[in-house]
């Protein structure tokens, strides 16, 4: 992504984060023609944003009626391409995973959406990489999936064809304040003021709002996919069973993650990569089971990534009461897809104050009122000691 | 190690308690038989440690016809199918195999070190240091308490017209295949580059029966050694000095003939200086590069220094790696002209890493080695490469692919084109031009440009176009190559079979709590049935699996 190198000393919203939410919220108000500035430590995308599934299919959230009416559309706003292709299967080689989707089924019947109940033989017709071991299969005609780092890329150049600016390699050192107001945020380069101040900084965010006394609870954990050399292409790319997630890539790869997350200290995070361990051996083997007739086809690499993680799992999108101009946004580790929906909440709520689409208080901060201070040990939400290193 | 501690409760979704299964330990791991790993592990040998010595080599076929480890450009001649035979000839090339043997060293050949996985922060969950191993059928996990890295070098690919012929090859692939598999196929050579290490090797094979009928050359002048250039020629090579490979012209067994073009010193051609010279292989000796994917997937710091031949890990004179269990040697630490000349100066780093693993080890005695310097600088390789880059793939006529894999040309890579699986062109020019200044601006990322053209996202995991990719990015950003940062290496490091990677299994722990993210209900409660705040108190405190069915946590 571009750097930009002349001086910012300000904008009318400053966003701290390049990742999908925020790049995602600067478009939506640049879109406005509000003077946005996003600011990353590093490069945008860098996090959880280009380390996921791809999947744009969340029918839990809030949120999920606008993802599902953006997503067709993001291409022609954004004027680039993201990969997005609709609808998602999902196989279950068990009664246990076969329950799983019953949850899905239930939640489709909300929205009343298509949800086709498949055999072993017409999952095999879909998903011709299926093997003698399908005891059942779910098409869903609704969700889909996107490329995460076409669709990252894609924000940052329709925000910078609308006018807003991102700077790169730039940290935030500090957060200005005058009385409930903040005037600005300190970056190694100097003090860039603002109107409002947005953050969205993934594991971050919880440090840098603790700066204006707002606590938000969140702890990082690590995560890992696979990626498999490119298989001939399937109609619909995404999907799931056998406790992973993932996609077909347009490319033809198989990119998929899963299993056991390691909980990791904020600190260790910093100036070190995700590495990806022996996990990738797992996803593996439970690729080859999900997709048999493939088995033999190779990995050709593995990655892993960092996610935050409130302590229910859902998202902040709230403007702490006790501030007059200032945004927070975390998506606990299921951002990706829903954001070209979280953009636009944040828009609302940085230009109106409130969202026009949906209910947002189930992500409210208020909700972690009676949280126990020790909540992280409750829930076991601990790194594990490591030797020496 | 320290176990997770007893009276502290972990989430039984995460990875606490579910450490992989190891099949073997050992004390000291090499790996890398040349003669760096060979004297590492004669060193190490014989002091009541397990020594371990894995060699990647015989590579399966199927990996080779991938241009794996090395760009075997097809050239693997007949005796490669037999694994036997292959194997005979790699203990006749390295005779120090049978004295490892000897001495007690564990070796394993046709094993493959895919990865290496030590316990740090942030992968706490492994119980100490691990690796990555696979053979021809096989994959599995060893424990180890140090690692010596011998992995040696690879060539740099360098595109135009027909590189992607069969007997296209890097220079130290055919030097394998013609050592230790005495399986090269190969009459009549070109060679392209001309440092000591390109013609060190290219002498060496003309003693297994290869004619180098040219040396090409884009600078006007021969760098490397005069000595070897001299016995070159007088073997009857032709050399073409302010040249390069315009195209490999041929049919589908392979190179016929190539055309070489003269090009003036901004890398233009010159006009009607054209040359046919008929052969059967086009060696790839621009530069011999620091074979370091082991090393950066693990995340031993690395920088670019000139004087090792590019990328390598951040060493000290103990042959250490900013990881403190983690040593190298042999090519892999840097390429240099004098260790081109002589194995002794590899050997030497290989007997210095083994006393530090040993000294780490509590066995401590006495040496006399002393770290290896490289040679002083004789030429800006950074701008060398740019150089054959400019010439030869910038200026190709017919954009040849860059990245063979995914089939994306240097204009593709330089303008961030999205691939052509997706037929996408920008819809105006103000589109178009924000893609580009995306390059121009700042300091280009490899790795961005990987995920945005996916030139290096194939099958032979960027070997072939690595270098090319980051020195295209300095001539599109105007910063020489040595500016660019590294694109990441990850694991495995081989291409391996879903199923071969999948025989290392879930064990029972792992099992009993595997799910596709996190295993927590309330994240995929529907938003109509979250309720008043969150409290955590009340969760289960035991290893008892959670329903996923949809609960209200409110």
């Amino acid at each position: 992504m571009q750097t930009v190198k002349k001086p910012s000393t300000r904008a009318s919203v400053v966003i701290v984060g390049g990742g999908v939410t925020g790049l995602s919220a600067a478009w939506w108000l640049a879109r406005d023609g509000v003077d946005v500035l996003v600011l990353d430590a590093g490069l945008i995308g860098w996090g959880a944003s280009g380390r996921n599934g791809g999947g744009c299919s969340h029918h839990h959230s809030p949120l999920f009626r606008e993802e599902q009416r953006l997503w067709p559309m993001m291409d022609e706003l954004l004027g680039y391409p993201t990969e997005y292709r609709p609808d998602r299967i999902s196989i279950d080689l068990t009664e246990h995973q076969v329950s799983i989707d019953k949850k899905v089924v239930d939640e489709a019947a909300y929205y009343r959406l298509r949800v086709d109940l498949l055999d072993a033989q017409q999952v095999r017709d879909l998903v011709p990489f299926a093997g003698d071991n399908v005891l059942a299969g779910f098409y869903y005609h609704f969700g889909g999936h996107a490329n995460p780092h076409r669709t990252l890329q894609a924000y940052a150049w329709a925000l910078k064809n609308l006018g807003g600016r991102v700077l790169e390699h730039t940290q935030v050192v500090s957060i200005e304040r005058q009385g409930d107001r903040v005037t600005g945020v300190r970056t190694a380069d100097g003090l860039i003021t603002c109107d409002h101040l947005v953050i969205a900084a993934g594991p971050h965010t919880g440090e840098l709002a603790a700066q204006l006394g707002v606590n938000i609870p969140l702890v990082t954990a690590r995560a890992e996919m696979v990626v498999t050399e490119p298989l001939p292409l399937l109609d619909i790319g995404g999907v799931d069973g056998n406790g992973l997630y993932g996609r077909q890539t347009l490319r033809g790869n198989l990119a998929y993650g899963g299993g056991p997350h390691e909980w990791v200290d904020l600190d260790d995070v910093r100036g070190t990569r995700a590495h990806s361990t022996p996990l990738q051996c797992n996803i593996a083997k439970r690729l080859a089971d999900l997709f048999p007739k493939v088995a033999h086809k190779r990995v050709i690499r593995s990655w892993a990534g960092f996610i935050e993680n409130t302590p229910d799992g859902r998202p902040v999108i709230d403007r702490p009461a006790a501030l007059d101009n200032v945004t927070v946004a975390t998506m606990s580790g299921v951002g990706f897809g829903l954001s070209p929906a979280s953009g636009h909440a944040i828009r609302d709520l940085v230009v109106d104050g409130t969202c026009s689409f949906t209910d947002l208080s189930t992500f409210s901060l208020s909700r972690f009122a009676a949280l126990e201070p020790d909540w992280q040990a409750i829930q076991g939400w601990l790194p594990l000691p490591a030797h020496g290193a | 190690m320290k176990r997770p501690l007893k009276d502290t409760y972990y989430d039984p979704a995460s990875v606490a308690g579910k450490a992989p299964p190891i099949s073997d330990e050992t004390d000291i791991l090499i790996v890398g038989a040349g003669p760096a790993g060979l004297a590492a592990a004669l060193t190490a040998a014989g002091h009541g440690l397990r020594v371990t010595l894995v060699d990647e080599n015989p590579v399966p076929l199927d990996t080779m016809w991938e241009e794996v480890p090395l760009h075997f450009g097809g050239r693997m001649g007949a005796a490669v199918a037999n694994r036997n035979s292959v194997l005979q000839s790699l203990l006749d090339a390295r005779p120090e195999i049978a004295d490892a043997l000897e001495a007690g060293v564990d070796v394993r050949l046709g094993t493959a070190v895919w990865g290496l996985f030590p316990q740090q922060r942030t992968t706490a969950w492994i119980e100490g240091a691990v690796a990555g191993l696979a053979d021809d059928k096989d994959a599995s996990l060893l424990r180890f308490k140090q690692v010596i890295v011998a992995a040696g070098r690879r060539d740099m690919g360098l595109a135009f017209d027909g590189w992607d012929r069969p007997g296209v090859m890097g220079v130290s692939a055919a030097h394998r295949l013609a050592t230790v598999y005495e399986a090269l196929d190969c009459q009549r050579a070109v060679l392209v580059g001309s440092d000591t290490h390109a013609l060190a090797t290219a002498h060496a094979l003309t003693s297994n029966g290869v004619q180098i009928v040219a040396i090409i050359e884009q600078a006007e002048q021969v760098f490397g050694d005069q000595a070897l250039l001299g016995l070159l020629v007088e073997q009857g090579a032709q050399v073409l000095t302010g040249h390069v490979v315009r195209e490999a012209a041929g049919d589908a067994l392979g190179v016929k003939r190539i055309t070489a073009v003269a090009v003036d010193a901004v890398g233009n051609p010159v006009g009607g200086a054209l040359t046919d010279i008929d052969c059967d292989t086009v060696l790839l000796a621009v530069a011999a590069i620091p074979a370091i994917e082991l090393i950066e997937s693990t995340g031993c710091s690395t920088s670019f220094q000139a004087e090792r031949g590019g990328h390598v890990p951040d060493t000290d004179s103990a042959q250490r790696t900013s990881l403190p269990f983690f040593l190298v040697a042999g090519d892999c630490a840097g390429v240099w002209a004098s260790k081109s000349l002589d194995d002794e100066i590899a050997r030497r780093e290989g007997r210095i890493a083994a006393h530090t693993a040993l000294a780490a080890l509590g066995v401590d005695i006495a040496f006399s080695d002393t770290a290896p310097l490289p040679d002083a600088v004789v030429c800006d390789i950074a701008a060398n490469r740019t150089a054959w880059v400019r010439a030869s793939t910038v200026h190709a006529q017919n954009q040849p692919f860059v990245c063979q894999c995914e089939e994306v040309t240097a204009s593709e890579i330089l303008g961030q084109q999205p691939p052509r699986y997706l037929d996408w062109t920008p819809t105006d020019a103000v589109l178009k031009s924000t893609m580009i200044s995306s390059l121009q601006d700042g300091s280009p990322n490899p790795d961005v440009t990987k995920r945005l053209t996916r030139a290096c996202m194939g099958p032979c995991q960027g070997r072939r176009c690595r270098e090319q990719v980051a020195t295209l990015l300095g001539i599109g950003a105007g910063v020489n190559a040595d500016a660019i940062d590294l694109a990441s290496f990850r694991p495995p490091v081989r291409p391996l079979s879903m199923r071969q990677l999948g025989q290392i299994e879930e064990t029972p722990q792992m099992f009993s709590r595997w799910d596709a993210w996190f295993d927590m209900p309330s994240q995929w409660t529907p938003f109509w049935l979250c309720t008043g705040q969150q409290t955590v108190a009340k969760r289960p405190q035991d290893g008892v699996r959670l329903n996923h069915q949809a609960q209200n946590e409110g």
